[in-house]
């Protein structure tokens, strides 16, 4: 036999359940006073910089029904494409913006929304930019380990088709399962990126 | 070991597959396509930090927080342990967040339709960060077992769900805590979406009665470990990737 390496292995996933908003969103749930607010419903304030916009949509099963009872955790560079993280080495980050949100789906509709702001362009490991593009993290009832994805914007064709990661896709098809879809609200860019966990228009998830 | 860089690649034959079918609403919740092998940016290479001044006193405290006339029925436990990554070094200011049934089984959720009573004094959410080697603690009621629709007859062992953050959004899971020695844990579908039994059994806490609060409240030890960061140590990349 061989020396050990001596490495632990990671804890194995469990699906967040049906309830999992009692530990993440109890305020929602009418659990109230045990925190003031639930984390992460807030990205922007009057001092964030960037461009705002509305970033909404539903999570289909495979049978075409939204999920109402997913729940949702984006995270995010800022307008600067810097992400408010220690491990963020290339600068600082915007004070203002933590980059991170959680939202459940809607009881009743199955939507989820965030207001948040437009992010700059990231770097790809070989240094050339990506597109711009929100990390989109799903856990539900259902699902046995979290799904990664990215929303890109459909109104960023030119960064879009030369980003590196929507180029690693294969099947060119898939590449619009990606792609949030621009539209208007009070005002504000709104886009709209569903999720469809299995079946005809499958997103494309991401083992990272 | 460095502190940036990419994480060790997930080892998805030790968790749970996404298709299922004895854990029935897997079935139209499992993507059919295979994953995109993406590897780390510095996207998924950093993640949301949490300080410890959002805790509230008794954030970690289950027997309290939500209490109105009372304690909760139940039996008393500390839950504790260490998050480490997978180089068995600790990871400090990881938030946890935790979420469970009560002693009968019943969930304070409004979609839960039990028959099991609600207990007025039991809100069933806590969260705790991570002290600089990597410790967490917080005291709660063991939760019972409850029904589920899923077999005619599939019952839930007693747990306790986790989220965790690490550093980075790579380390971001979720998972459940079991009981030492509770016989259901061997024979629930979700328990079993997991291949490996010795996977299984690195969610199963242990019995500590060295950790015991003598004639108050038992004791259970759950260490978490997270992905931790590649060895790399003939870096080719650029630097900052």
């Amino acid at each position: 036999m061989a020396q050990t390496l001596g490495y632990l292995k990671e804890s194995p996933s469990q699906t967040a359940g049906p309830y999992v908003h009692i530990g993440t969103n109890p305020n929602w749930v009418e659990i109230t006073g045990v925190w003031d607010k639930d984390l992460g419903l807030v990205l922007v304030g009057p001092d964030t910089k960037g461009e705002r916009i509305v970033v909404k949509g539903r999570v289909f099963d495979g049978a075409g029904a939204p999920l109402r009872d997913a729940l949702i955790e984006i995270w995010q560079a800022d307008a600067a494409g810097l992400h408010n993280s220690p491990q963020e080495k290339r600068g600082a980050a915007d004070p203002h913006f933590a980059g991170w949100g959680r939202q459940p789906t809607d009881a009743v509709t199955g939507e989820y929304k965030f207001e948040t702001i437009k992010p700059g362009r990231v770097p790809y490991i070989d240094g050339r930019p990506m597109a711009p593009h929100i990390t989109v993290w799903i856990v539900a009832r259902g699902i046995n380990i979290g799904l990664h994805t990215r929303l890109y914007f459909d109104d960023e064709e030119a960064a879009n088709a030369e980003c590196p990661v929507l180029a690693r896709i294969e099947n060119k098809a898939r590449v619009k399962t990606l792609l949030a879809v621009r539209s208007e609200e009070n005002g504000l860019p709104a886009y709209t990126f569903d999720i469809r966990l299995q079946g005809e228009g499958e997103t494309v998830f991401f083992d990272i | 070991m460095s502190d940036q860089g990419p994480f060790i690649q997930r080892n998805r034959d030790r968790h749970p597959p996404a298709y299922t079918p004895t854990y029935k609403t897997s079935v139209l919740r499992s993507p059919q396509h295979a994953l995109l092998s993406l590897g780390n940016t510095i996207s998924e290479m950093t993640g949301p930090v949490f300080g410890h001044n959002m805790l509230g006193p008794l954030d970690n405290d289950l027997i309290r927080n939500f209490a109105q006339t009372g304690d909760p029925i139940g039996q008393r436990i500390v839950v504790y342990g260490r998050v480490l990554d997978e180089n068995a070094r600790p990871v400090p200011g990881a938030l946890l967040e935790f979420w469970q049934a009560n002693a009968g089984g019943r969930y304070r959720h409004k979609k839960e339709t039990y028959l099991a009573a609600i207990d007025p004094n039991f809100g069933g959410c806590g969260r705790a960060i991570t002290d600089q080697e990597g410790r967490y603690a917080f005291r709660t009621i063991k939760p019972g077992a409850y029904p589920w629709p899923n077999g005619v007859n599939d019952w839930r062992p007693a747990h306790i769900h986790f989220s965790v953050f690490g550093h980075a959004f790579a380390q971001r899971l979720v998972t459940q805590m079991y009981f030492e020695g509770d016989p259901m844990i061997w024979q629930c579908p979700i328990v079993r979406t997991i291949p490996d039994k010795a996977a299984i059994e690195q969610l199963v806490a242990a019995l500590d009665r060295n950790a015991t609060l003598p004639m108050d409240a038992m004791a259970y030890k759950f260490d978490i470990v997270l992905r931790g960061r590649r060895s790399t140590l003939f870096e080719n990349r650029m630097e900052g990737n």
